[in-house]
């Protein structure tokens, strides 16, 4: 039964979110502190170093970390007050059980009755519909030790194939493209080779608002003289300083990047000795676009042909160069794809392996890069291996110490998972630091199935939405409550310090997986003390892998400012840039084209829904806003989805900025104010998808998968907008809305 | 003509480079002298036409129009040329210097009845420390260090003086331009023309 068990006032009213204003006592409890504490942010890829001040077991604030090498002090505003998550009204800390006639919904149980409920529903739906009909979904806004010890868990005290984790929603399409064309998952550079590239070619990347420190890495570079390319539906606050803008339509990334392809090869502007020395393919990769003339991709990507032409002229002809992309290519059923078209400009040009050379994914979760190595993907064990392979599972099972037949075989991606659920073929479901019902797409469909299921337990801080659902929920630890380790967008592992204890009877996420093992009678498997003692045996895990940690000490780590692995033995001073010489992952050292034919995305435009819709980010929110949307003054900056549209679409639709307008798709739709902006296409439509319930733009979106990443296609589909009733303001000037409250002080 | 202010250091701003994301508005509240009061001001040029953003911090003028016209001789310059928030037992909270600053700077606070400024974060730049702002900026638009850093490693040149109409205002805070040769910054001139009008080549591609 894991239907919400009182009304969404009735939750929202117990359990937020409610808004955190001011540090602990307020701003006026003084500057005192006990202690500062080095450590991470918790939100986005970069991981950006920061120093927490604690006083009396709180976060009281934050001061700059300058030594921090990679981001030198700079933060963006979730940096800024991401000490405002903690001493939080909302914050879980008690286990909860699932009661319709408790305040809330949830009466508070002991951990005994909560671990005793768990472990009895495991086993329960487990003996009645078999092992893989209990699920398990991650996240990676968790360390890599924990990442490491929910694949574990899942495989050997759960004894599931069915665990998949949120990073399927963030950068598997770049990881799985990676792999095919380099024969490894990592960003190729440090970011120290970006302000040495000529030329920065950022692709489907809001870096502004989705990896703002990158800018400064960015400007570094075009401080040297370098130039600047960007390829997005909408001119965002990077996009605006472009020398090339390519403002190019929803789903039409492989197109554009094959054109340039096209007119890379038509001009000679390639590096002969490169291809021939270390790739393969390259024949049949130029052969596919052939036909893709300026022209022809000016007509489908809707970009005018002679800045296709000068962003090509420029990524050719300049000797060095860093193409740095994201979800805006990444989030489609071309996904693999999209990743793929880039690769092949990077290897045609002979941009790996060099100072100021590189194609990367600019990795979106806190611990995106490092969560999707150590094996809490449904098809991969520690050290990025892979689940299907004897010899990797041979040598898992030997340090995990069980026979490799107790290791169960692949499971099905999150998105299948939920349609799993909703099937009936999987009844139970623990997750941890995922919130499926704001970030999945087809919302709908997700509430549906978490309704269907028998039992759901929810390890978090927060009650997210969809623990909204669970029978059970038990509540972890914030990223500033434990220690352990994680690995940035650059592939830098570096060292998370708690600077408190869990408030309450609130737990360190480790320790509650630990006892559910312990219940299920496998305790024998996870005899872990510490989170050290977990970081030891993953690094072992993770030895001869190609994501390799082995070499690496949580005292170098810190002493060291971050390894970037692989660091594969003990002294090793780790790898910041890969694939030098032009030495590939591949077992013959040579990288792969690809040929990518450009196909349209799962559903285009039509007479019935004649809109594109792509979703994305806005600076002040984080995800799925679990912790943000509790956080005051980032609310305040952006408190509710706006819809973006051109003034050529809202003069047809007889619409200025602030009216209300509903946006229909074939799964659902939604009513919010529109924001009139000539920075987006006026074919295309823009929602960002921080919010739940009715302010969900994924009410909108399109359940289809990539067929190879089962990435959801986000940033795609097809809608009706018309104008409905109402008109607020929208505040475009934060000065005014700060005399507004000042006002409402007096 | 400007000179480094403190310890050598100078402050500097790229309006060009803003990405409007707040994090100095977010940084600025934290500070340890105005602690829960933003002093800093940040704002969207014109969100429809564009996504350019403008920070706006103290400019310290080396002969400031706040303190001009101030009829309670509140607002002082340190010895460092920094314009501070007004004496409290001085401001009488008429806002004069709110209205009259060509900048905008000064706000005016109810509670406690006084006006507040962007001090330069003196608590942390007399101790050899950045501001906040400055320390956060992701974009570095707002950037503190010495003139020698800044000419190792930025493009750009450095002005430091406004034209307003007739008024001519130098500032110990330096703005960069593309050539310093073009004469004081003039907030009032028409930018000059590039893509962005254009930004998805409209006639070409929607006609």
């Amino acid at each position: 039964m894991a239907r919400i068990p009182v009304t969404d006032e009735q939750l929202i009213e117990r359990y937020g979110p409610h808004l955190n204003q001011a540090p602990p006592g307020g701003w006026n409890a003084g500057l005192d502190f006990d202690k500062v504490v080095n450590t991470h942010c918790c939100f986005c890829g970069q991981q950006c170093g920061i120093r927490l001040k604690v006083k009396d077991n709180e976060v009281v604030g934050f001061e700059p970390w300058y030594d921090f090498p990679f981001n030198e002090g700079k933060l963006c505003p979730k940096g800024v007050k991401r000490y405002l998550q903690g001493s939080h009204p909302d914050r879980l800390l008690e286990p909860l059980e699932r009661d319709p006639s408790a305040p809330g919904g949830f009466r508070t149980v002991t951990w005994d009755h909560a671990l005793s409920r768990v472990v009895a529903e495991i086993q329960r739906i487990q003996a009645a519909y078999g092992n893989d009909a209990f699920a398990m979904l991650s996240g990676v806004s968790i360390t890599n030790e924990k990442s490491y010890l929910v694949g574990k868990f899942a495989r050997l005290a759960l004894q599931t194939a069915n665990l998949d984790y949120n990073g399927r929603l963030c950068m598997v399409s770049a990881g799985a493209a990676n792999k095919k064309a380099l024969g490894m998952d990592r960003a190729s550079n440090s970011w120290s080779d970006i302000p040495l590239a000529d030329v920065v070619f950022v692709a489907g990347a809001n870096v502004a608002e989705c990896a703002p420190i990158t800018t400064s890495y960015i400007w570094r570079a075009r401080d040297r003289g370098a130039k600047l390319i960007v390829a997005d539906p909408r001119v965002t606050p990077l996009a605006r300083t472009a020398d090339v803008f390519l403002g190019l339509r929803p789903g039409t990334d492989s197109a554009l990047m094959g054109t340039i392809l096209h007119v890379l090869i038509a001009n000679d502007w390639l590096d002969h000795d490169f291809i021939n020395a270390h790739t393969l393919g390259f024949e049949e990769a130029a052969a596919e676009v052939r036909d893709y003339t300026p022209e022809w991709g000016s007509k489908v990507t809707g970009v005018p042909a002679d800045r296709i032409v000068e962003a090509a002229r420029l990524w050719g002809t300049s000797a060095t160069g860093m193409l740095l992309h994201a979800r805006g290519i990444e989030h489609h059923t071309k996904g693999v794809e999209n990743v793929l078209s880039c690769i092949n400009l990077g290897l045609a040009t002979g941009k790996y392996g060099k100072p100021g050379c590189g194609v990367s994914t600019i990795t979106g979760q806190g611990n995106g890069q490092g969560g999707r190595e150590q094996g809490h993907k449904c098809d991969q064990l520690p050290g990025n291996r892979d689940i299907t392979n004897p010899e990797h599972r041979a040598y898992v099972a030997q340090v995990w110490g069980c026979d490799e037949s107790e290791i169960p075989g692949k499971g099905i991606t999150a998105e299948e998972i939920v349609e799993a659920i909703h099937a009936g073929e999987i009844k139970g479901l623990l997750s941890i630091c995922f919130n499926p019902l704001v970030s999945l797409p087809d919302t709908k469909f997700t509430a549906e199935a978490l309704d269907k299921l028998e039992f759901y337990a929810n390890i978090d801080f927060f009650l997210s939405e969809t623990a909204q659902h669970a029978d059970i929920v038990l509540p972890g630890s914030l990223q500033e409550e434990d220690e352990g380790t994680t690995t940035s967008a650059e592939g830098r592992t570096i060292k998370i310090n708690a600077a408190i204890d869990p408030p309450g009877n609130a737990r360190r996420d480790w320790e509650i997986l630990l006892d559910i093992a312990r219940g299920l009678g496998r305790e024998k498997y996870f005899g872990f003390s510490s989170t050290r003692e977990i970081f030891e045996e993953m690094k072992v895990a993770s030895h001869g892998g190609t994501a390799d940690y082995f070499g690496m000490t949580w005292d170098r780590i810190e002493d060291e400012m971050g390894i970037f692995w692989p660091c594969p033995e003990e002294g090793h001073p780790g790898t910041p840039r890969l694939y030098e010489g032009g030495v590939f992952a591949h077992p013959d050292g040579k990288a792969r084209f690809h040929p990518v034919a450009y196909r349209p995305p799962a559903e285009v435009v039509d007479d019935e829904y004649p809109v594109w819709l792509t979703t994305g980010r806005v600076i002040s929110q984080y995800l799925s806003g679990t912790q943000t949307r509790r956080i005051g003054p980032l609310v305040e900056q952006y408190p509710e989805p706006l819809c973006e549209m051109h003034p050529r679409m809202a003069e047809s639709l007889g619409v200025v900025t602030g009216d209300i307008v509903r946006v229909t798709s074939r799964r659902g739709e939604m009513t919010l104010p529109a924001r009139v902006v000539e920075s987006i296409r006026p074919d295309t439509v823009f929602i960002p998808y921080h919010w739940p319930g009715r302010q969900a733009a994924n009410q909108l979106t399109n359940r289809a998968l990539d067929p190879v990443s089962k990435i959801p296609e986000y940033k795609v589909s097809a809608v009706r907008v018309v104008k409905a009733e109402g008109h607020v303001e929208i505040r475009d000037k934060r000065v005014t809305a700060l005399e507004e409250r000042r006002r409402g002080d007096g | 003509m400007g000179s480094p202010l403190i310890r050598g250091n100078m402050f500097v701003i790229d309006q060009s480079r803003c990405i409007g994301c707040e994090a100095c508005v977010q940084a600025c509240e934290e500070c340890g002298t105005h602690r829960g009061e933003s002093l800093i001001h940040l704002e969207f040029v014109d969100r429809g036409a564009t996504p350019q953003t403008a920070p706006m911090v103290c400019m310290h003028c080396e002969d400031p129009t706040c303190a001009q016209v101030c009829p309670a001789d509140a607002i002082k310059q340190n010895e460092d040329g920094v314009v501070q928030s007004s004496l409290k037992p001085r401001c009488i909270g008429c806002s004069n210097c709110v209205l009259a600053c060509p900048f905008g700077v000064p706000k005016y606070f109810a509670l406690p009845d006084q006006m507040m400024k962007c001090d330069m974060c003196y608590d942390r730049t007399s101790v050899g420390l950045k501001p906040m702002c400055a320390s956060v900026c992701p974009s570095q638009a707002l950037w503190f260090g010495t003139p020698e850093e800044f000419a190792d490693t930025r493009r750009g040149e450095l002005m430091f003086e406004f034209r307003f109409g007739n008024q001519l205002v130098p500032t110990k805070v330096a703005t960069v331009v593309n050539d310093r040769s073009d004469g004081p910054v003039d907030p009032l001139a028409e930018p000059p023309s590039r893509w962005q009008d254009d930004p998805f080549g409209l006639e070409e591609a929607f006609s």
